[in-house]
C-alpha cells in the first residue's frame, strides 16, 4: 500500500516538472499564471499524499492556506495584466 | 472504486484504505495528464481547459483519499473546507485569466470554432500586441 502511495509522489513530481517547464517557456504571463495555479494544486495534492502516507494531520492547515493563496495570486496577476480593463466602468 | 473488492476478507478499515489508495492514484494520474496537456496545448484557452482537471477533480479525489485514509470527523470537515474553497475560487480565477487573455488578443483564432465575443467587444479598447498579426478577421461587417 505504501509503495503505491510513494509511486504517486513520483507521478506528482513529474507533473510538477512539466509545469515548471511551462512556467519557464510560457510565451505570455497568463500562461505562467495558469501553470502556477496548477502547480499550487499539485503542491496541495503532494501535501495531502504525504499526510495520507504517514497518517498525520499536521499539514492540513497548510492545505487551507494554499487553496486560498493560489486564488489571490492568479486573480491579481490577471487583473493587472493588459487587456483586463473594465471598459464599462471606465467610460 | 472498482479496487475496493481487492481485499476479499478485509475489514472496513482495509476497504477504506484501498478506496483511499484508488482515489490518490487516480488523482495523481489526472494531475500528470493535465500537466502534459498544459505543456503541449497551443494557447491559453486550451491550456486552461487542461488546467481545470487537477484543480477540481484531481484535488477532490486526493482529498477524498486522504479522508478515507485518516477517517476522523474533524479532519474530514477541514478537507471539506479545502474542497469548498477550491470549488469557489477556481472558476473566478479561470474567468479572469480567460477574460484578460481574450481581450489582450492572445487567443489563437484559427483554433476557435465559435467566437461570439469578438463581435460585442469594443474594438478601440483592444490591446493588440505589435508583434502579432493585425486583427483583420475580427472586424464586423457594420
Amino acid at each position: 500500500m505504501n509503495a503505491l502511495l510513494v509511486s504517486c509522489v513520483g507521478v506528482l513530481g513529474l507533473a510538477a516538472l512539466l509545469l515548471v517547464l511551462r512556467i519557464s517557456l510560457g510565451p505570455t504571463m497568463l500562461d505562467r499564471v495558469v501553470a502556477l495555479d496548477v502547480l499550487v494544486a499539485v503542491i496541495i495534492c503532494g501535501l495531502a499524499l504525504e499526510a495520507a502516507v504517514h497518517r498525520h494531520t499536521t499539514t492540513l492547515p497548510i492545505l487551507v492556506v494554499l487553496s486560498l493563496l493560489g486564488f489571490v495570486g492568479s486573480v491579481s496577476v490577471a487583473r493587472f495584466s493588459p487587456g483586463s480593463d473594465d471598459v464599462e466602468a471606465e467610460g | 472504486m472498482s479496487g475496493a473488492n481487492a481485499t476479499s476478507a478485509g475489514t472496513a478499515a482495509d476497504v477504506a484504505d484501498v478506496a483511499a489508495a484508488v482515489c490518490l492514484v487516480v488523482g495523481a494520474l489526472l494531475t500528470l495528464i493535465a500537466a502534459i496537456g498544459i505543456l503541449r496545448f497551443p494557447d491559453v484557452l486550451t491550456r486552461m481547459h487542461s488546467a481545470t482537471k487537477p484543480q477540481v477533480l484531481g484535488l477532490l479525489l486526493v482529498l477524498a483519499g486522504l479522508g478515507f485514509r485518516l477517517r476522523d470527523p474533524g479532519t474530514v470537515g477541514l478537507l471539506t473546507l479545502v474542497a469548498l474553497f477550491q470549488l469557489v475560487t477556481s472558476p473566478i480565477a479561470s474567468h479572469m485569466v480567460g477574460r484578460a487573455s481574450f481581450r489582450a488578443g492572445q487567443v489563437r483564432e484559427d483554433l476557435l470554432v465559435v467566437d461570439e465575443l469578438t463581435g460585442v467587444l469594443p474594438h478601440e479598447k483592444r490591446h493588440d500586441k505589435p508583434h502579432e498579426k493585425p486583427p483583420s478577421n475580427r472586424q464586423r461587417a457594420d
